[in-house]
């Protein structure tokens, strides 16, 4: 059993990461009486209406006035208590910036921020539905922890840990289903901060973020049925980054991919090339996501696999960085 | 006035036309907001059928009147509109939703031919058709600017940071429209955030408020005449509505915002409207 969890889940297999956070939320705010929800007109649609089944004296929906909800979170939490709120990645983060930034971080407050439907996984919708630069408005902001799980074990171990946690917390999940990437609730060592390594591996080393981590790790085993030996990071948290495990995939591997549902402009990419610009050394790097433009419109998997986002873009981009060179340096051998 | 027999007869023909259409595409587009898009379907049939000056084989045209739907989710019944009316091959909307499509559930203004400003994120689209209408009058151009809200949408509050604007700036030649079906998602208005007294509201923000059945022509088109007769100050329409209008097991329910439908609702909700008309 993972650090701290108090709760269970059955059926997790099944269920959607929104559907999960509702329900380890609820059974949390069970013992945890400082926490509140609150959503703006989606409790539906984001799942945080779960909780208001169990704790409706504890749950509040604004209706659709999200910024307003930004300002009340931030009045609560400033009485000591836990507000745990929920909307579209596109509204929380973008509508909200300036709320999150100066009602929240700068005053450092305890809110949890649960955006679903983000980056292109509610593909139907359109633009105004996607959600591909909240890593970027968000890391900008002081003091901020950014979590992006990968599978629906994922989400229910950040959430938990989300509210163990003091500060504010934007936890990024999609919309529908995802094939979980775990076996179970205990399976994985999930800490916020610090990279899951899925798969070793000393050719190239794979990074992705939230729904894309599937792919990555899809990817590196048809890369190893052509010789090639793929290591993958699920980087689940990007803020704060693991900068440990970006240098040690720069030392030991060379060859860096990065892999997000979001602009490559200022993303999950970006967070990495900046450890990889410090380090000194020489990496052959490459960043899949949106390259510097609006969604289309189209099923989510579509987009994932029209934008390289999925395994067989991952393994195109491999092919394509494995014919590169980076410039070797004098104490190789001794950083190694 | 009354409309005469013919006038009125082809309206709601038209209007039901649309609606069928609505519910043919949500069957194969896999899921859109089909309430919404039902409850509004009136209004929009009034403004583009009878109204609104404009050539959909020149949907760029200087002189054109604008229409913003700010409760975007309703793109799916503006679709139909726009593809009836010849904007674009009306065989392209089987394309909706789909991987690649120029449609998705909220319209993009640079894809669909017709659409004057890419809403869905509720409470950007007022201030647009402000901006619009504004530019027009220091521009000299006697066109009209049309918005359409929902009612879930007043609830958000750029909308009424629009609404105090236009009094302000005396922007009258712009007709606002409020769906007022009484529906947001997640239930009534007045349980999740209330309205009311939603009348006073716009009064007290200098508007001139005319209320009346969003579902009868005769009222729609004096609505829209006398607001758009409003020269001291600008007007908006309360148009009361049923949301999934026309399909008796979608009609005030929640549970209709947006949905897909299979063949055996889909059949049901063509014979309801079928039904309806009669
Ligand atoms: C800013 C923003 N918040 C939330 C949503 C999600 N959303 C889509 S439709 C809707 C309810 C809209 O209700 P209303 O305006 O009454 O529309 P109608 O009932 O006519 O469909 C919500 C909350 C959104 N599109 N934009």
């Amino acid at each position: 059993m993972a650090k701290g969890i108090t709760w269970s889940i059955e059926d997790a297999d099944h269920m959607t990461q929104a559907e999960i956070y509702g329900e380890v939320l609820t059974q949390i705010a069970k013992k945890n009486k400082k926490i509140i929800a609150m959503t703006a007109d989606l409790a539906g649609s984001t799942k945080i209406g779960r909780f208001q089944k169990d704790f409706p004296e504890r749950f509040f929906n604004v209706g659709i006035a999200e910024t307003n909800m930004m300002g009340i979170a931030s009045g609560l939490a400033a009485t000591g208590l836990i507000p745990v709120i929920s909307t579209f990645a596109a509204f929380a983060a973008l509508r909200c910036a300036e709320w999150v930034r100066t009602d929240l971080c700068y005053q450092k407050r305890n809110v949890k921020i649960i955006a679903t439907h983000s980056g292109t996984s509610f593909g139907q919708a359109g633009t105004t539905h996607h959600c591909t630069e909240d890593f970027g408005v968000m890391r900008a902001m002081a003091g901020i922890t950014i979590i992006a799980p990968a599978d629906a074990y994922e989400t229910a171990v950040a959430m938990s840990q989300a509210i163990d946690m003091d500060g504010p917390v934007y936890i990024r999940i999609g919309r529908s289903f995802e094939p979980p990437l775990h076996k179970s609730i205990d399976s994985f060592d999930f800490q916020i901060g610090k990279a899951i390594q899925l798969h070793d591996g000393t050719d190239l080393t794979v990074i992705a973020t939230g729904r894309t981590v599937n792919g990555a790790l899809e990817a590196a085993e048809i890369a190893a049925g052509q010789g090639l030996s793929v290591r993958v990071l699920d980087l689940h948290t990007i803020k704060p980054l693991d900068t440990e495990a970006i240098l040690k995939a720069v030392m030991e591997t060379r060859r860096i991919i990065t892999v997000e549902d979001h602009n490559v402009y200022c993303g999950m990419g970006s967070a990495v090339a900046d450890v990889i610009a410090s380090s000194g050394k020489g990496c052959v790097f490459k960043k899949l996501g949106l390259q510097d433009v609006f969604s289309i419109v189209g099923y989510p998997d579509d987009l994932l696999h029209y934008y390289k986002m999925d395994a067989d873009g991952i393994v195109e981009a491999i092919q394509q960085v494995m014919k590169m060179d980076f410039e070797q340096d004098e104490d190789w051998e001794d950083e190694v | 006035m009354a409309l005469d027999a013919a006038e009125l007869k082809r309206l709601k023909q038209k209007a039901r036309q649309i609606r069928e259409e609505i519910v043919k595409i949500t069957y194969t587009c896999g899921g859109a907001h089909i309430g919404g898009a039902l409850s509004q379907t009136d209004l929009m049939v009034a403004l583009y059928y009878k109204f609104m000056n404009i050539d959909p084989k020149k949907p760029e045209l200087a002189n054109r009147d604008r229409f913003i739907l700010s409760k975007g989710h309703g793109g799916v019944g503006h679709a139909v509109v726009l593809g009836d009316l010849g904007y674009f091959d009306k065989e392209t909307l089987k394309e909706f939703n789909k991987t690649g499509s120029p449609f998705g559930m909220h319209l993009d203004c640079l894809k669909v031919p017709g659409v004057d400003a890419s809403t869905g994120s509720l409470g950007h689209g007022f201030s647009i058709a402000i901006g619009m209408a504004i530019g027009a009058r220091l521009q000299g151009k006697k066109w009209r600017t049309y918005v359409m809200l929902g009612d879930g949408e007043l609830q958000a509050g750029p909308v009424w940071e629009s609404a105090m604007a236009a009094p302000h700036f005396k922007v009258t030649n712009m007709t606002t429209i409020v769906d007022r079906n009484m529906l947001c998602i997640d239930g009534s208005t007045e349980e999740i955030m209330a309205l009311e007294p939603l009348k006073a509201k716009w009064e007290a923000f200098g508007w001139k408020v005319i209320e009346l059945d969003g579902h009868d022509f005769n009222e729609i088109c004096d609505g829209i005449e006398l607001a758009n007769a409003s020269k001291d100050q600008p007007a908006v329409i309360i148009a009361k509505t049923v949301k999934g209008k026309g399909v008796d097991f979608m009609e005030c329910d929640k549970k209709w915002h947006y949905a897909g439908l299979d063949d055996v609702t889909m059949n049901k909700a063509l014979e309801s409207l079928k039904k309806g008309a009669k």
